[in-house]
């Protein structure tokens, strides 16, 4: 057990293993994403009271599902990274802090999107839309905090507490939002989330979710490796893989 | 089973078409972006890594 | 100062003492607060109505960038003339040594603007309803913030120009604590009861009290070693 727990410490090995699962990752998150893609904006049903429109869903619920995940993956891998002195951690949680940004951009923008034919503007203050917005700046403090040290480090080390205490807080903040949007919730607009979901509009939701998932490992597997050869530069392995053949 | 009628109504999405296009292809492009950014860095740092050992190389032989 | 106690007690007088002689220092940011909830009646409107409406929300914000603006200086000055890595390398737990810091931050910038806040809700015509929960709210509101700002203080610390990027890694972490501060004003001015929002934001500040010591002192060590 321990011995694996080394192991996969140990980048050279990941980056060797990690080789090997990429194109199958590449091509599931392809397939899937392609499948759902084309299901869902051709073959899924019309919604009855959002017509077209609703085919956004495909893309933004599944961007929402992995923007939290997301934070939750970077805390996660800074925690073990602190407490283990893992270097792997470390590269993974820096790898996951800009993928989870763009993965909140595309859940606004996707979101203030939908929004215009659906509620006749971009942008209104719901509770899920603020907290996405409220998680983009907890991403982005992250992400500014890591660009400011001089040493990879330091750097790392800092990014992982703010994540952790990030995350003690997202849970707090998103009740609090909600809460805050029971108080003014407008008149005019009544949101009921989700409009209920027929299986044929759910069967193609589920497959981009799953396609999603297969994309997020594919590109924080992609970014970890960046990481990797930018941090062991110097070992001989490293220098192996760049000797032209 | 094909929800339009033709390929113009797709393209239309009854009158949705800018916005359920344009979210989708903005968030293909980041997407895609996403995925090649890492793979042409890494090919950005393997050849500064090649050059930098050939350059110790010519000068460990002149 | 070998005791606990002593230990934590002597930080807090020092800091007392240092902040006592550079008075000017202690009033900038009450300054801040009184200048930021003028330009609300000349950039909105003077009808007491209208800024009654407001008076809520404004304060609080005002409060909250009043006190961020004075949390550069709670490691800052410390950190540059050596003290710092002192208390660091002293044998008490740093964690407790950091609370001091912060009681001791919060009486000279946190406390005045809480004690300043009613005579900017008679400016903003709040009404009489709103005082009680706005005073109680901004003690424990402000002592999230100082406690939470803490953290990101200590991250910074080693950082030049580190402020603008201290109130972007904090400012997220202060919407709960608004948005409870806020609405038990608001309900209070509604006639409605606000204890079980009270309640919330006690309930943030005691978390907080758990929480961020702690991290303090751990972002301090990687923030000084880097």
């Amino acid at each position: 057990m321990w011995q694996w727990f080394h192991k996969l410490g140990s980048p050279r090995w990941f980056y060797q293993i990690s080789g090997k699962f990429l194109p199958w990752l590449a091509l599931a998150s392809m397939v899937l994403i392609v499948t759902g893609v084309v299901w869902g904006l051709a073959f899924a049903p019309e919604d009855a009271r959002q017509g077209n429109s609703f085919r956004i869903i495909y893309i933004h619920v599944p961007a929402s599902f992995l923007a939290l995940a997301g934070y939750y993956v970077m805390a996660a891998a800074g925690a073990v990274g602190m407490i283990w002195k893992m270097k792997l951690a470390d590269m993974v949680m820096v790898a996951a802090a800009p993928l989870g940004a763009a993965l909140t951009f595309i859940a606004l923008f996707t979101g203030a999107v939908w929004g215009k034919p659906t509620w006749g503007t971009y942008w209104i203050w719901d509770a899920r839309i603020t907290s996405m917005l409220v998680l983009l700046f907890l991403y982005i403090g992250i992400i500014a905090l890591s660009r400011s040290f001089s040493t990879r480090e330091t750097s790392t080390r800092a990014c992982a507490i703010l994540a952790l205490v990030g995350t003690v807080n997202i849970p707090i903040i998103y009740k609090s939002v909600d809460w805050w949007y029971t108080l003014h919730q407008p008149a005019t607009i009544k949101l009921t989330g989700a409009p209920s979901m027929h299986p044929d509009m759910f069967k193609p939701l589920l497959v981009m979710i799953l396609g999603f998932y297969c994309f997020y490992a594919l590109v924080l597997l992609l970014n970890t490796r960046t990481e990797i050869l930018l941090r062991e530069g110097r070992a001989t392995w490293v220098k192996e893989l760049a000797q032209p053949k | 089973m094909f929800q339009f009628e033709n390929f113009d109504a797709f393209i239309a999405m009854g009158g949705h078409g800018p916005y359920v296009w344009g979210a989708y292809g903005l968030s293909l492009a980041i997407m895609a972006w996403l995925a090649l950014a890492p793979l042409r860095r890494q090919r950005v740092l393997l050849a500064t890594l090649r050059q930098r050992i050939q350059a110790q190389g010519q000068r460990g032989k002149g | 100062m070998t005791t606990l106690s002593g230990a934590f007690f002597g930080v807090i007088r020092r800091d007392l003492s240092i902040a006592m002689r550079h008075r000017g220092d202690l009033l900038n940011p009450l300054f801040f607060f009184l200048i930021v909830v003028t330009l609300v009646p000349l950039s909105i409107s003077p009808e007491p109505a209208r800024l009654a409406a407001m008076a809520p929300g404004m304060i609080w914000i005002s409060a909250l960038l009043a006190t961020l603006l004075a949390l550069d200086n709670l490691f800052q000055d410390d950190f540059t003339d050596g003290s710092l890595v002192q208390l660091m390398l002293s044998p008490q737990p740093l964690w407790l040594l950091v609370l001091a810091k912060i009681i001791a931050h919060w009486l000279v910038t946190g406390l005045p603007v809480v004690l300043f806040s009613p005579l900017l809700g008679l400016m903003l015509s709040l009404p009489e309803e709103g005082f009680a929960p706005l005073l109680l709210g901004l003690v424990l509101g402000t002592a999230v913030f100082s406690l939470l700002g803490a953290v990101g203080a200590a991250l910074t610390v080693a950082l030049h120009k580190g402020s603008v990027l201290l109130s972007l890694l904090v400012m997220p972490l202060y919407v709960p604590v608004l948005i409870f501060g806020t609405s038990a004003v608001q309900r209070a001015v509604d006639g409605m009861s606000y204890g079980g929002v009270m309640a919330m934001l006690a309930a943030a500040s005691a978390f907080s009290l758990l929480v961020a010591p702690f991290a303090a002192a751990g972002a301090l060590k990687v923030g000084i070693n880097g």
